[in-house]
């Protein structure tokens, strides 16, 4: 079946969150664009799923706490139904004895913790804040090429190098000094709680394949902290689920006239020579742009739509080196009553809950993954948004969604008969700290990285599609020679988490590109 | 094969046969084998190559074997040249680039059977090959040690093969392929060569070269066939016009400063890249290169005088604009030749140049400004390097 068509500007594959912030982008500024979605919903990782009859969850990332507020509001996602059930939460970290520590927004309590590591936090949060402002600078913008002279680029340079002079000489220091390093030696540095220090690491080592003595650690730990730079005093949780961001933005897209289609499947995107021409569904059908934009990771659209054979072999060793094994699994739980956390208070259940006793406990988790196996004991970040938001589950019941690290994507033996018994140690696990949750639940899955993989088109099952590192941000994301969002295929650009500035819900990567793919399609 | 501790240089299935003919005793290391540099007298052997029969071990030149369903489609990927030009049965010469449009190397390419190819480079590659096979479904072998070959140059050549029993090796065209039985195995015959003249390679497995090096110089007895080392050969092949990876340009994996490294274009092998086949490495770097222009020219320069303009700054107006690359004074076509990579705007077919020559005698340097001027090609291309039947004697 070929159905020629030639009715779109752009052409953009998958219609995750990145996707659709670019194609709202495009569409303002005149472009027609079509999506091309292989999944039924839109959203990406941002998507709720009906796990068990009544019950539904964020079926990828389940909390809200980086999106672009300049991305909100250019896109009118309020008007479009976005609504948060919940913002602000603390990250509280249990402990099995019920004395938990609670971090808000800029202060730390509970666990009998010193007035000497409250202040420490204080002081802790100040500097990393100010770190993450620093960051948050180059990620509004296309990361700068080092040796064009644009201009742009060249304002950008400028204004990272104006902001760390302007940090001062202690910070400026601290910096270079501290982005090298891992996040244990700097927990070390500051604190003396360890299950204060444990539960900082748990945000520095998220959704990657790092320990807390891994390097780029503190990185990590900035780039999550970006989220307070857009005014997110902590996590929030989006009524109706992540899927809802999903349709506010798709809604806001078919506003401005884009089509989408779902259930599309692009099997391939098609090339004359060097130029893009179009793409091909797995159903054989054709659509012809002369601009194709991908939402998918950079491995998927270079290696398996785009084909290495169309590429010369310096670009082929670098898009097959980028990192990203995915680590992080995902258990869902259909519970018919609310869990018994030893230790917190209704209200507190609803915060984020995180089981990370210790750094080493962490560091544990993290070598099962280095050797091919999955934690015995795992790292939890653990949502019941049900809490907020009682519609996700039937009266008085409620729902669970934790991330689970560490579970390798390419796990020895293979998930197949590993799925079940991981999932069983996981609930195990939250039962110590929940007695009775066992008996509680209707229902149970469990997503590992290959599922993730599967159902979320992510190579390596990677949320980030790649790792967030300091060798593979900026100018090197997602690979040296093809940042700004173009590739070396002409009119072939990326816009998912792979490109500059990269994953979380955020929004920048499509933003970002749009821009640069007007500029293009001006130029052109 | 002996292990690396146990003797520093490999030695090639010919040495036996090398060693007892090479008088002068005289050795180059060549990709970690020991080649003789000479056997008796350079110009002897270099008239060997021009007047009879010159046969040299090119053993240790690199061999890849490349087979696969998508052999052909990987090559052309890999290198500059459209490679659905090289028929089977035939040999091309090729460049490859890396993305820069930056040469790494230049080779042979053996047509052997469908989706079955043989290339011969100067460089080690077997890593860039590997990484330029990531999606291509075929199998690359290193097959240097698995090969024995000899290069057998000069007008007497074919003759020479035919007394050895190479029935219709006369009607083999250049860059031509066939096959003979021999021994225990096969005797494949190429009409290539890096002389420029008449002449043939001969690639047969190692068990059986010390019997092809007998058969060939009893054939050869009356024919005037002579063994040859690497100055001999390096004489011919600048007269012949031949590039040499490592001399007239820097691989450029091995070139460590920025812009020490050369395009196809900027070395004069234009006709070796073709924007008009599938992707290859490099296109896109080319492609500017030919919108915006090159650095470099390269030219053959005929010297004035008999000092070869080794390593001499190419003058214009008083002016640097180039260098040398390979300089020699060529016998047989009785003028002094050099290779010259110029500013790109110079070097017009025709154009004086001056070469800036120092030479020494006896302790004393001598600096000579010789004058030069650019010629369209080698000017040693004698008709029996193309004539098909090959002339007898």
């Amino acid at each position: 079946m070929t159905n020629v068509q030639s009715l779109y500007d752009v052409i953009i594959v998958g219609g995750g969150h990145n996707g659709l912030v670019c194609a709202n982008y495009l569409a303002k500024s005149g472009r027609k664009v079509l999506i091309l979605e292989a999944n039924e919903s839109l959203g990406g990782a941002a998507t709720t799923r009906e796990f068990a009859d009544n019950y539904s969850i964020s079926g990828c990332a389940h909390w809200l706490f980086q999106l672009s507020p300049k991305v909100a509001s250019d896109l009118g996602l309020a008007k479009h139904g976005l609504k948060l059930a919940a913002r602000n939460l603390n990250s509280i970290a249990l402990a099995e004895d019920g004395n938990h520590i609670t971090m808000k927004g800029d202060g730390v309590e509970g666990g009998g913790l010193s007035e000497k590591d409250q202040h420490a936090y204080q002081r802790f949060n100040y500097q990393m804040l100010k770190f993450s402002k620093l960051l948050a600078v180059a990620f509004e913008r296309r990361a700068p090429k080092l040796l064009d002279n644009n201009l742009t680029d060249r304002m950008t340079l400028a204004k990272l190098g104006l902001g760390m002079k302007m940090l001062g000489k202690e910070n400026m220091r601290d910096l270079l000094r501290l982005a090298l390093i891992n996040i244990y030696d700097v927990m070390e540095e500051n604190f003396d709680n360890e299950l204060l220090k444990a539960a900082i690491c748990v945000d520095g080592v998220m959704g990657s394949y790092m320990g807390p003595r891994s390097p780029n650690t503190v990185f990590g730990y900035l780039y999550r902290r970006l989220g307070d730079v857009y005014g997110f005093k902590g996590p929030a949780v989006v009524e109706g689920g992540m899927g809802a961001l999903g349709n506010a933005l798709a809604t806001s897209a078919m506003d401005r006239g884009v089509d989408i289609q779902t259930k599309a499947r692009v099997g391939k995107i098609n090339l004359s020579l060097d130029k893009v021409t179009g793409v091909t569904l797995t159903t054989g059908e054709d659509f012809r742009a002369k601009i194709v934009v991908s939402n998918a990771d950079p491995k998927s659209t270079l290696e398996k739509l785009v084909g290495f054979k169309n590429l010369e072999t310096g670009v082929v060793r670098r898009v097959s080196n980028i990192r990203m094994r995915g680590s992080a699994a995902k258990l869902h739980l259909a519970l018919n009553g609310m869990p018994n956390f030893g230790g917190l208070t209704e209200s507190q259940k609803g915060q984020r809950l995180l089981i990370a006793p210790s750094m080493n406990y962490i560091e544990q988790a993290f070598n099962s993954a280095k050797y091919g196996e999955y934690s015995i004991a795992p790292v939890l970040d653990i949502s019941i948004p049900s809490v907020h938001d009682p519609n996700l589950a039937p009266a008085g019941a409620h729902v669970l969604s934790a991330i689970v690290q560490y579970a390798p994507h390419d796990l020895k033996g293979g998930w197949d008969s590993a799925r079940e018994p991981f999932k069983n140690l996981v609930i195990e696990r939250i039962n110590q700290y929940a007695p009775g949750i066992k008996e509680q639940i209707v229902q149970s899955e469990l997503l590992t990285p290959e599922d993730l993989e599967g159902e979320f088109n992510m190579t390596g099952g990677h949320w980030h599609h790649g790792e967030i590192s300091l060798d593979q941000i900026m100018m090197m994301r997602p690979f040296p020679g093809a940042s700004q969002y173009a590739t070396s295929v002409s009119g072939l650009f990326l816009c998912g988490a792979g490109a500059h500035p990269g994953g979380g819900v955020m929004g920048l990567a499509g933003k970002n590109a749009a821009k640069e793919i007007i500029k293009w399609g001006k130029a052109a | 094969m002996k292990q690396h501790d146990e003797t520093m240089l490999l030695a090639t299935p010919f040495h036996s046969r090398i060693a007892k003919a090479c008088e002068i005793n005289q050795w180059d290391e060549w990709k970690g084998y020991t080649t003789p540099n000479a056997y008796t007298e350079v110009e002897q052997e270099y008239f060997a190559i021009r007047n009879s029969t010159g046969v040299f071990d090119l053993t240790p030149m690199m061999k890849y074997r490349i087979q696969g369903p998508d052999a052909e489609n990987f090559l052309n990927r890999l290198v500059t040249r459209d490679i659905r030009k090289i028929k089977l049965g035939r040999v091309g010469y090729a460049v490859w680039c890396d993305e820069a449009g930056q040469v790494m190397d230049d080779g042979t390419i053996f047509h052997l059977g469908d989706n079955d190819y043989r290339l011969c480079a100067y460089t080690r590659v077997m890593d860039w090959l590997m990484w330029s096979a990531m999606g291509f479904d075929v199998s690359i072998v290193d097959e240097t040690a698995e090969v024995a070959a000899l290069a057998v140059q000069g007008p007497t050549s074919c003759s020479v093969l035919r007394s050895m029993g190479l029935e219709g090796i006369h009607n083999l065209k250049p860059f031509g392929l066939t096959d003979y039985p021999f021994g225990s195995g096969q005797l494949m015959v190429s009409r290539t060569g890096f002389t420029g003249d008449l002449g043939y390679e001969l690639w047969v497995e190692p068990q059986n070269a010390e019997d092809l090096w007998d058969k060939l110089f009893s054939a050869g007895e009356n024919l005037g066939i002579r063994p040859i080392g690497g100055a001999a050969l390096e004489m011919a092949r600048i007269e012949a016009g031949f590039l040499q990876a490592g001399v007239d340009f820097v691989p450029s994996e091995e070139a460590v400063r920025p812009g020490r490294s050369r395009s196809p274009f900027e070395l004069g092998l234009d006709w070796l890249v073709s924007f008009d086949k599938p992707i290859f490495t490099g296109r896109k770097a080319l492609r500017k290169e030919k919108e915006l222009g090159s650095r470099y020219k390269f030219v053959y320069l005929d010297v004035e005088g008999n000092k070869p303009a080794e390593h001499s700054f190419i003058l214009k107006g008083g002016k640097e604009i180039g260098t040398v690359t390979s300089a020699a004074w060529c016998p047989t076509a009785k003028s002094n030749i050099a290779f010259a990579q110029v500013e790109s705007k110079y070097g017009k077919i025709g154009e004086l140049l001056i070469a800036e020559i120092y030479y020494q005698r006896e302790l004393q340097w001598t600096r000579v400004l010789a004058n030069c001027r650019v010629i369209e090609g080698p000017i040693f291309n004698p008709p029996r390097r193309r004539q098909t039947p090959a002339p007898m004697f």
